[in-house]
Parts: structure tokens; C-alpha cells; sequence
């Protein structure tokens, strides 16, 4: 890392709580603050306080915002409501992942697009090159922007309570889906029921200059609820049990939505409500018919080895026939959970097998995903 | 930043060693502070077994946490005398005390070891 490293606007609180910063995707980020396992708990028991200031924002605007989006994403965004927000993907004409992203509708001509920090710059300048002919305009407001999220069963309560207004709007909000409040301290944030952690959750956009009055109130409200800050280290174990892909892990260019299992995001369109050209659309349709060569699986293992990405998938005579792409031990279950591109001969839930777990051979078994599911 | 007792003799593996590294003496061996920071909390320990040799400087076992996992490297040559067991049900342990409970195995040192660095020149390694 050198001087272009990226600091958060929650740097000097990230240092005042004695987290542990790491290099993550060009910025400096709490991996923990104090234990993996306790933030992860808090979040599936109580509450987590999430950092998510590395995370890139684009404005898009214009009276034919939605008909570039249309165009450029792989969902249909002109079916997005006022103040929904929709699960999505950036695709090459190839129909490869360039990112994954939420969108979010602000108003008739106005969206606000989240893409992952590592691939800010590639989303910027890949939707720049699809604008032509369209009317309207995209802004990178990354830097302007904190994203702060509020995560877990009790975040509802803990969110309401940080709003002066708006706080019937939070317990009233359902997940995917948005809405404006005014925070303690006559902040103003935009506030959706989002989140990459499995549980019920907020993120909360804010401008950068109040994030460190955001992150303060979040803790001090969440106090009496045993809030806790995560860190990225918690926040992967968390999306894993929540079965949720991870750019450059499970999605990648080389990987189609549908290989993914994500292939209900991709809108063709129906009689009903047909849908014109979008970049990706023709090989897209070719995945779909074709069905994926690789399928995306879940696996849970007996023993404790854990399968780490990378790891290669062995068939019964030890042939590497797959890859692991994301593995840990699960904090929830107690046991080793990963995710694998396996071929379809092997995706069957109840199939058993191997991982090169460094040079040994450990068994694991196909598990529908996710591996955790809140109850609701 | 992480201790690094002065009493105590170190590899570049990260391994710190209790005792006097000489030919017939038994050593006591964890992993520092440092190391267990760094993974994070520790969920399983595979350390290698009584009666097992091992060799300075090769991997004899692994440390598995929930954000990665780590080999173990045995700082000094011999035989492994005793495992701590107690890391068994509680790995998180050497999270907790890296330098006490959180002793991984004994070894009785079948060679003198000479190239383990003492708390000044470790610290400096991971500063």
C-alpha cells in the first residue's frame, strides 16, 4: 500500500476503539475490533455497526435514468418503485459479472447505484461508456458519501431510535426498500432495509462530514442492545452462512449469473411487460438455455478442517473436478461451510465430496444454500 | 502492539520458545501474540502428537481460525514430549494467553538450536 491508500471518513474512530486495520481493496479498513466471533454473534444475537465507507455510490439522474439503466444492468430498473431498491448485476456483452450491485430509486429520475469498492472505478467507467445516446448523467459521489450499517434483530429498534423523523418510515420500511429520515443532530441520511449479513439491517447513507456523528450515535443508542462494531472479517463469515456471493469469490467475468444460481436477477422480459436490448442480453439467453456447465453449491463438512477459497473439489477417485470459492468455519453452525463450483453431476444436496484441504482429503457434503436463514 | 516477552527465545514462523533451546532439555512452544492477532480467533489447533519428531523450521501442524488459517512450524529439532490438550475444547485459549494457557506442545530438543532470535530482534520483525 503507498499514498493512494483510501482512508475512511471513520478512520480516527476505527483507531480510538483499538480495531485492527488492514489493505482492503485500496482503502485501510477494520478487519476486527476486538473478536471475529463476538461481532459475528452480536450480529445474529443483537446488533453490528458496520464501516461500509470503502463501498462506491453513483448518481445517476435524468429523465432517461431509467432507460440507461435499463439498457446497461442486467435487472430491470424502470420496475424499481419509488424508493425501492433492487439486487443487480453490471455484465459484459459476454454476459461475465463485471460487479455486483444494489440499486436504489431516490425518485422518478434519480438512482443511486452501490457497487463494491475494489471495482468503483471499472463500474464508473464501464456505465460512462453505455451513457451515450442517453438522457442522462452519472456522478461518482463515493467520496462524499459514508455508508454506515446497522445490523441484526435488534437494528429496527436501534435505527427508529436515531431518527427525530422518520422513525415510523424505519419500522415500517420493508427489506429492499428505502426511505429519508432525519438522524439526532439534524442529520439527514437516506436509509435502506439492506444489508450482507443474513439478519434484518439498515444502511445508512450519509454525507462523509457526519459519519463520525452517525457511528457515534449508532453506538451510543444501540448501547442498551449490546451493539458492537464489526469489522470485514466478521462480515464475510456472515454473508457466507447467508449463502450470499462475494465479487472476485463466486462472481467474476468469467462467471455468468446463472452459473452463480442468479439467474432470476437477469429480466428478459414477458409478453406482459416486454423488455428491450440490454448489454449482455443475447449470451445471457444463451446461458439461460443452455443451463450453466458448473453450479454453484453449498458445503458443509464433519470434521474441522476448514476448505478455504481456491481449495480444488475431488470426485470419489480424487480427480479435482471443482473449486472452492469461499470457506470457513462457520461461527453458527460450529462447522466447516464453503462455497464450490462443482459440475452438475455433483450438485445434488446429499452428494459427498472431497476437498484437497493442503495435500489431505477432506469430506464434505452438498447443502442447499444458505447455510443460515433467520427466523422471521 | 502485541507483547513479546523478554524472557522468551523466537522463530521468524512466529513460534515462541520457553526454556533453554540445548540437546536433552525440554522446551515449551505457542505461537505469539503477534500470530494470534493476526488470524484472529482461533477455532482449532491439529498440533503434532507425543512421541512425534519434528524438525526445526518444518510445518508440524496447523492453526485454523475463522478468517484463515496458519501452519505450525516447529522451531527446534526433537521429540514431542506433551500437547497441551486443553486446546482441544478451547483453542481460543491462545487468543486469551499466547504466552501461558495457550502453550501449544513440549519438545525434548534432540539438536541445539542456534538460529532462534531473541525478543529484540522478533519485536523488530513484526513492527
Amino acid at each position: 500500500m503507498s499514498d493512494a491508500t483510501l482512508r475512511s471518513p471513520l478512520h480516527d474512530q476505527h483507531v480510538a476503539l483499538g480495531a485492527t486495520l488492514v489493505p482492503f481493496a485500496g482503502w485501510e479498513m477494520p478487519v476486527r475490533y476486538t473478536g471475529d466471533i463476538a461481532e459475528h454473534t452480536a450480529v445474529r444475537t443483537a446488533a453490528g455497526l458496520f464501516d461500509l465507507s470503502h463501498m462506491g455510490e453513483i448518481s445517476v439522474r435524468g429523465d432517461g435514468a431509467e432507460a440507461f439503466l435499463d439498457h446497461a444492468l442486467a435487472g430491470r430498473m424502470s420496475a424499481v418503485a419509488l424508493w425501492g431498491a433492487k439486487y443487480t448485476m453490471l455484465c459484459t456483452p459476454a454476459g461475465g459479472v463485471i460487479d455486483d450491485l444494489i440499486v436504489y430509486r431516490r425518485d422518478w429520475d434519480h438512482f443511486i447505484i452501490v457497487a463494491n469498492a475494489a471495482n468503483k472505478d471499472v463500474v464508473v467507467a464501464e456505465l460512462s461508456a453505455r451513457l451515450e445516446g442517453f438522457d442522462a448523467t452519472l456522478e461518482d459521489i463515493s467520496a462524499e458519501v459514508a455508508l454506515i450499517a446497522v445490523q441484526g434483530p435488534l437494528a429496527e429498534g436501534i435505527v427508529a431510535r436515531m431518527c427525530t423523523r422518520g422513525d415510523d418510515d424505519i419500522r415500517a420500511m420493508r427489506y429492499y426498500s428505502a426511505a429519508n429520515v432525519l438522524l439526532s443532530g439534524d442529520i439527514h441520511a437516506f436509509v435502506a432495509r439492506t444489508g450482507y449479513t443474513g439478519e434484518d439491517g439498515f444502511e445508512l447513507f450519509v454525507d462523509a462530514d457526519e459519519a463520525a456523528a452517525v457511528w457515534a450515535l449508532a453506538l451510543e443508542t444501540g448501547a442498551a442492545d449490546g451493539i458492537v462494531p464489526c469489522g470485514l472479517s466478521s462480515r464475510d463469515t456472515l454473508r457466507l452462512e447467508a449463502g450470499m456471493p462475494l465479487y472476485g469469490q463466486e462472481l467474476t467475468r468469467d462467471t455468468t449469473p446463472f452459473d452463480a444460481g442468479l439467474g432470476r436477477i437477469v429480466a428478459f422480459g414477458t409478453a406482459a411487460k416486454p423488455r428491450g436490448d440490454f448489454v449482455g442480453r443475447e449470451a445471457l439467453l444463451r446461458a439461460k438455455v443452455e443451463g450453466p456447465s458448473r453450479v454453484l453449491v453449498g458445503l458443509v463438512g464433519d470434521g474441522r478442517r476448514a476448505a478455504r477459497a481456491g481449495y480444488p473439489v475431488l470426485d470419489a477417485d480424487g480427480a479435482a473436478v471443482g473449486v472452492v470459492t469461499s470457506g470457513a468455519p462457520s461461527p453458527t453452525l460450529g462447522r466447516p461451510i464453503a462455497m464450490a463450483y462443482v459440475p452438475a453431476s455433483l450438485a445434488e444436496p446429499g452428494t459427498v465430496v472431497g476437498i484437497d484441504v493442503r495435500g489431505r482429503r477432506e469430506d464434505m457434503t452438498v447443502t442447499a444454500l444458505p447455510f443460515y436463514s433467520r427466523a422471521s | 502492539m502485541s507483547n513479546v516477552p523478554e524472557e522468551l527465545a523466537y522463530s521468524a514462523e512466529h513460534e515462541w520458545v520457553s526454556g533453554e533451546p540445548d540437546a536433552g532439555a525440554e522446551v515449551t512452544i505457542g505461537i505469539t501474540e503477534h500470530a494470534a492477532q493476526a488470524l484472529g480467533d482461533i477455532v482449532y489447533v491439529e498440533a503434532p502428537r507425543v512421541g512425534d519428531t519434528v524438525i526445526a523450521g518444518e510445518v508440524c501442524g496447523e492453526l485454523e481460525s475463522t478468517k484463515a488459517v496458519s501452519e505450525l512450524y516447529s522451531p527446534v529439532s526433537g521429540t514431542v514430549t506433551a500437547v497441551n490438550e486443553g486446546l482441544e475444547s478451547s483453542p481460543e485459549t491462545i487468543n486469551s494467553d499466547a504466552y501461558g494457557d495457550g502453550w501449544i506442545f513440549k519438545v525434548e530438543v534432540s539438536e541445539t538450536a542456534t538460529d532462534l532470535l531473541d525478543a529484540e530482534a522478533y519485536a523488530a520483525t513484526v513492527e
